[in-house]
């Protein structure tokens, strides 16, 4: 028992650490595709601690199916925003998000 | 738990060189690292099946994805590169001293901690646990994955379409 929550302290550790890395892109960012990039490194941290949850409560088959439909969302997710960049790269020519300033009031 | 510890700074290390790489196209790269390391670390945990799907589709799908829209977006002149390159050094820098001292805080917060929790899981990959799981127990589940598929696939069929005369 002890060693289980050794081990998850341990991902933890990292797995904050992962998730950091993504919020640092989104907010450091002025590239919208790598603000994406940035989302996807926070959603493979938070599929990690799933896993990790699974292991350690012993419901890995409740955290493998929630993984895999939080691997489906975040396809979609991702697709969906990848249209939306080349749509406004279409429409502005730029992918700079100070750029964005058509719905400016 | 050293092999898992080093396997785990390997893909944070993945994911820092994703973030501070200066090429798109290298950064979707670093992105697919650090999914297959992410993988190995499921495997490790015995999620089999859905270390498979991480693989596959977050390694492979997504990256196709991010490679096509890169390619469809314009690339920088040479003069714009050195300059943002420039910009980049000065925002990013902070991010490696920020997760030393975060995993630095973390580890002197969570340390002292007691014990406590479950048993972790049996190592053995029951498949018919988890069909049972993803289609009898998690039936709700399905159906919103259905709806997100088909309201991603119209997103993205309305937002590729391109309108007469858009086309030069």
């Amino acid at each position: 028992m002890t060693e289980a929550f050794e081990v998850f302290k341990t991902y933890w550790i990292f797995v904050v650490l992962l998730a950091l890395s993504g919020v640092y892109c989104v907010v450091a960012t002025r590239n919208l595709i790598r603000v994406l990039i940035g989302m996807e490194l926070m959603t493979k941290a938070a599929t990690l601690i799933i896993v990790v949850g699974g292991w350690v409560s012993g419901r890995m088959v409740l955290a493998q199916a929630l993984v895999i439909n939080l691997i489906v969302v975040e396809v979609v997710v991702i697709a969906v925003a990848a249209g939306l960049v080349v749509s406004l790269f279409r429409k502005n020519g730029s992918l700079d998000t100070r750029e964005l300033k058509n719905l400016k009031g | 738990m050293i092999v898992t510890c080093i396997v785990l700074g390997l893909m944070v290390l993945a994911g820092l060189w994703t973030v501070m790489t200066r090429s798109l196209v290298r950064s979707a790269i670093g992105l697919a690292l650090t999914s297959v390391i992410l993988t190995v670390l499921m495997f490790l945990l015995g999620a089999t099946m859905a270390a498979v799907f991480e693989l596959s589709v977050c390694a492979g799908l997504i990256t196709v994805v991010f490679i096509s829209t890169i390619s469809m977006t314009k690339a920088l002149t040479h003069e714009a590169l050195l300059q943002k390159t420039r910009d980049r050094l000065k925002r990013y820098w902070y991010l490696p001293a920020l997760l030393l001292v975060g995993g630095a805080v973390l580890a002197f917060v969570l340390a002292p901690l007691p014990p406590g929790g479950a048993l972790p899981a049996p190592a053995t990959v029951d498949f018919a646990a988890l069909k049972q799981m993803i289609w009898k127990e998690r039936q709700t589940d399905i159906l919103g994955q259905i709806t997100i598929i088909f309201a991603g696939v119209t997103g993205v069929i309305v937002l590729f379409k391109e309108r007469k005369g858009e086309k030069e």
